[in-house]
């Protein structure tokens, strides 16, 4: 088990790119900033399951993005968040 | 079980579901029959698995709310890990974790898998068809709000909206809020309250009528 | 917004109203299912993600006009044709069979 690079309440960003093997992170989340929530555990990284490159396991966060961010115009209050799981390889710290 | 011959062993259709003839379904039914024939498994094998899915139901997600409910220290343990609390009464979701969110006064918990349809079926059974459908899946991350109210859900601005969209090994599961008045109720009584739907996060408020 | 990268990239497009009505899983729905579980179980495919790359191999016209479980039934055979672990002629063989078999009992 290798450490977390990250932890709770650190502001990260959402790699934005599009590798041509299978990825588990949606276009809509792709370059957007969110809070870690949670550090999870580490997990079998599915672009490697599949055919890409990459280490068989990698951590996983959960990252809270406010919904705001995301959606414009967005109907809904400032309170309201997306949480998403990301694998640690598509996540750096925010500047 | 009944005795299967060598040329039979795809017939078990039941009579209200007939047979598929679309060219899609088709490659399944010839695929299924390719595999079995080739002794990669049995009917036998595929009749325990499929026993083995239609046996999980809400009613499993409804126990863990309901210890929940009644035990507060069950419930920090479930809230900081659900994987391993989950085992405490008899369940089990390897390989995935299991992340369990509350509903408060102020937040509103709703699922959804916008990639696929990950679901924690071991707890909660067969997902809805329209928790898989593209519907569903497209809106719900866009506008909460409005999807829920479709549920008959209507959020007023001072609840908060957290949508969490399953994309990895993560498994998720509302705890809904336990009614009012039901204070003296037993474990087994507050269990049969649970309604699917306030798992997911497209109900909110149980009845106890 | 991203441009979507595969037909199942849909969050957050826009869409109608959402169907609440329930549906019953057929036999035959029941049977893919195990049957994919199975494969896994039987080393057939190494993990769901296998699964998951089939399904999002489709067209996006296949995608949302087949059914949740023809997609699991198109995506197993695809991988399973890629991995060499059954043969296109058995399968069309096999197709042939059954489809002849529902004409001989009036299915079609």
């Amino acid at each position: 088990m290798s450490e977390p690079r990250f932890s709770v309440g650190q502001r990260v960003q959402i790699a934005d790119r599009t590798p041509p093997v299978h990825h588990r992170v949606p276009s809509y989340a792709k370059g957007h900033v969110g809070v870690v929530e949670r550090v999870c555990g580490m997990h079998a990284n599915p672009e490697l399951c599949i055919r890409g490159d990459g280490k068989p396991f990698q951590r996983i966060y959960r990252v809270r993005i406010p919904q705001t961010d995301l959606w414009a115009p967005y109907e809904g209050t400032d309170g309201d968040k997306l949480e998403i799981e990301i694998f640690e390889h598509w996540l750096e710290l925010a500047q | 079980m009944t005795g299967h011959d060598d040329h039979d062993h795809g017939r078990t259709f039941q009579p209200d579901h007939p047979e598929p003839t679309s060219d899609a379904a088709l490659v399944g039914l010839a695929l299924r029959e390719l595999l079995i024939e080739g002794g990669h498994y049995t009917a036998e094998e595929e009749l325990a698995v499929i026993a083995e899915m239609q046996g999980a139901s809400p009613e499993n997600g409804g126990k863990i709310v309901a210890r929940a409910w009644t035990d507060p220290e069950y419930k920090k343990r479930l809230l900081i890990n659900g994987k391993d609390s989950i085992k405490e009464l008899g369940f089990d979701l390897e390989p995935y974790e299991f992340t369990v969110m509350e509903n408060t006064d102020q937040v509103h918990n709703v699922i959804v898998c916008t990639l696929c349809s990950c679901y924690p079926r071991a707890l909660l059974g067969m997902s809805p068809a329209w928790y898989k459908s593209r519907n569903y899946r497209s809106r719900v991350v866009r506008e909460p709000r409005a999807v829920l109210s479709e549920f008959g859900v209507d959020l007023s601005d001072d609840v908060d909206v957290r949508v969490h969209d399953s994309t990895a090994e993560l498994r998720y599961m509302v705890l809904p809020q336990r009614p009012a008045g039901t204070d003296n109720w037993s474990e087994d009584d507050l269990a049969a309250l649970i309604t699917r739907d306030s798992l997911i996060g497209t109900q909110r408020d149980l009845s106890t009528k | 917004m991203n441009a979507s990268w595969g037909p199942h990239d849909i969050g957050g497009q826009m869409a109608g109203p959402i169907d609440l009505s329930e549906h019953d899983i057929a036999h035959w729905e029941w049977q893919i299912d195990a049957m994919v579980r199975l494969a896994l179980e039987k080393g057939l495919i190494s993990d769901f993600a296998e699964l998951r790359d089939g399904i999002e191999q489709l067209s996006a016209d296949d995608y949302d006009r087949l059914s949740y479980y023809e997609r699991w039934a198109k995506s197993l055979a695809y991988t399973l044709l890629s991995k060499g672990a059954i043969t296109e002629q058995e399968l069309n063989g096999k197709i042939e069979a059954i489809r002849a078999r529902q004409e001989a009992e009036g299915l079609r």
